[in-house]
């Protein structure tokens, strides 16, 4: 039994470990980005169209991971697409995280008709199928980052506002809130200063997750092409441009592919494996 | 009685949830810029052309206004007339309805045998390798979306080893005999097998896409209820009886274990349907999400109000449904 239990800790340390070390690898490509790229990621050569990565016959040097139709560089666009998806990662998670996690708070803690107006405005949410409600909201605020930070955040709210809801009332119903109560605290402290710091793990772990999801609707978005200019490199967008010359130039499609795939799993298993480790809630 | 009321009251509130929906994206798509009628019209157009365009359509009365009487249309099933296509939404939609409902009912199957064989060979394989590898299979399906898996299928099974279509519903140049659009349902009853092979042919990838991260949590759900039976003494009863362990799994622990997956198989129904707007873009499906995406594209407002309405009232049904067969199945909620 213990032999097990040990074996599990590894497991999950493994996975713990190996998703960091990917999204260590990708933030730093991100961040040196401009001064790693081989080649400008937005050149365009019609002579240098679809040539294949450096192992394939006809392959060019400078080209590692050879270009798309247009001639761009493949591995300098999934280099600067990077940069895209961290931005879009790292802002939209915390500004969701933010404002779900204070809505779901309010209304665990508070009840009454906060809880009941929120409540019904996460049914309401839950109603929308979210891919077409987050493309409805891009083609209303129209294309580019910032719209899809806010696309994210309008429908991923919820998510941390369901948990976190739920988390509070159970907190709420604790002796320790009432004694923080009976010792003379506000209602607003001692949601901020008791029942915070015990919704906390479970708010990370969604959050980490969430960063995950920001990825894959930037990528969905751009493969739709609703995200930002055409020009501008994202993997979504790399994507649907490989899409249309899958038979002729599979590297176009299968390198950023790759690297979305890569990220998206380690946001998820980091965010799974801090679940296991710190989270008594949602494990 | 009690079971009357929760029912009434089921029913109450998802029709406010629908009123939400449908009072939210009427107005959303239309406090935005962009005039979706100076779209359609050709550059030279005048002011005049535009002005009567636009009341063609309703749209220069006050919002409230315009509101009434989308909800009275919709009251007498009238959605309204698509700006691009100049048809009516309601023929629209329900011409696509039956490729989504087709795809999402295929995606639901494979599902259930996926996730239910890797539950129970899982469960008879318990503490070896086998068991620990299906663990870590179920992990990544579940960590990755249904997009992601759509490409990778479409790479491997549709440009590298070539057996499956990776675009559309059904090769263009069959001559196809159906009076409805339910294709598959409708191949099978003419005995058109040919047609049918091509058909699955093109929805499989799609299907499976939208399966792999359902079957996961069916999987992961289905082993860990099927573990807790497995302890209970009428379990080790059938095993002292001299029952197989392969019996034991599927006659005794399964009926048993099987409750709490069925009702978290029909929320996560919803997620799949949901799935199907970027499968069925990805592997140019003619269904409702893709029309769903050319709608918002084209900004033809009735079509993509229409869709979204559609929508939503499929994801509060089958929520309906799940909770009233959970309701009617459950002793302790039906005396509640």
């Amino acid at each position: 039994m213990a032999d097990g239990r040990i074996q599990i800790r590894q497991r999950t340390g493994l996975r713990l470990w190996l998703s960091a070390l990917w999204l260590g690898v990708l933030v730093l490509a991100a961040v040196l980005a401009p001064w790693m790229s081989p080649q400008d990621p937005l050149a365009q050569d019609l002579f240098l169209g679809r040539l294949p990565p450096f192992w394939e016959q006809g392959a060019e040097p400078g080209f590692f991971l050879g270009t798309d139709s247009l001639g761009r560089d493949v591995l300098s666009r999934i280099l600067h697409g990077g940069r895209v998806a961290l931005v879009v990662a790292l802002v939209a998670g915390t500004l969701t995280c933010v404002i779900g996690a204070t809505l779901g708070l309010l209304a665990g803690f508070l009840r009454g008709w906060v809880d009941v107006a929120i409540s019904r405005l996460i049914d309401i949410w839950m109603a929308f199928p979210p891919v077409l409600f987050s493309i409805l909201l891009i083609a209303v605020i129209g294309p580019g980052l910032s719209s899809i930070i806010i696309a994210i955040v309008v429908i991923d709210w919820t998510r941390f506002a369901r948990v976190v809801r739920a988390e509070a009332m159970t907190q709420g119903a604790m002796d320790y809130v009432a004694s923080a109560q009976v010792a003379g605290r506000t209602r607003l402290s001692t949601m901020v200063v008791e029942i915070l710091p015990n919704v906390l793990p479970t708010i990370v772990v969604l959050f980490t997750l969430e960063m995950g999801i920001a990825v894959i609707v930037e990528a969905i978005l751009s493969f739709v092409n609703l995200s930002i200019s055409t020009d501008d490199p994202t993997w979504g967008g790399m994507i649907a441009e490989g899409r249309t010359s899958i038979h002729q130039a599979w590297w176009v499609i299968v390198f950023p592919l790759i690297t979305l795939f890569l990220t998206v799993l380690s946001f998820s298993q980091l965010g799974e494996g801090l679940k296991d480790r710190y989270d008594p809630v949602l494990r | 009685m009690q079971i009357f009321r929760t029912f009434l009251l089921r029913l109450l509130t998802t029709a406010i949830t629908l009123l939400g929906v449908a009072v939210i994206v009427f107005v959303v798509i239309r406090v935005v810029p962009g005039n979706p009628i100076a779209m359609m019209l050709p550059p030279g157009a005048t002011e005049a052309d535009i002005a009567s365009l636009t009341a063609l359509y309703g749209l220069d009365k006050p919002i409230f206004q315009q509101l009434l009487i989308w909800g009275g249309g919709v009251l007498h099933g009238d959605l309204g007339t698509s700006i691009t296509t100049r048809q009516p939404v309601l023929a629209l939609v329900l011409g696509r309805l039956p490729a989504t409902l087709e795809l999402s009912a295929m995606a639901l199957v494979i599902a259930i045998l996926l996730g239910g064989a890797a539950a129970l060979t899982g469960t008879k394989a318990r503490g070896t390798r086998l068991e620990a590898g299906i663990d870590v299979a179920n992990g990544m399906a579940l960590s990755v979306p249904d997009f992601l898996w759509g490409l990778v299928l479409m790479l491997v099974f549709g440009v590298f080893w070539p057996v499956f279509h990776i675009s559309g519903r059904v090769t263009p140049s069959l001559d196809l005999p159906f009076s409805t659009n339910f294709y598959l349902f409708e191949s099978l009853l003419r005995l058109r097998f040919d047609l049918w092979a091509d058909i699955v042919s093109h929805m499989f990838m799609p299907a499976v896409a939208l399966a792999i991260p359902l079957a996961a949590i069916i999987g992961q759900l289905l082993k860990q209820s099927l573990k807790e039976t497995m302890h209970l003494d009428y379990v080790t009863l059938a095993r002292t009886k001299g029952y197989g362990e392969t019996h034991v799994i599927t006659r005794e622990a399964l009926p048993n274990a099987i409750l709490p997956t069925l009702t978290l198989v029909g929320v996560q129904f919803t997620f799949l349907i949901g799935g199907t707007v970027i499968i069925e873009r990805l592997f140019s499906y003619e269904g409702l999400g893709n029309m769903a995406i050319d709608a918002v594209i084209n900004r033809d407002l009735p079509l993509i109000q229409g869709i979204v309405l559609l929508f939503a009232a499929i994801f509060t049904g089958v929520n309906l449904v799940v909770d009233l067969t959970y309701a009617a199945l459950n002793p302790k909620l039906r005396h509640g």
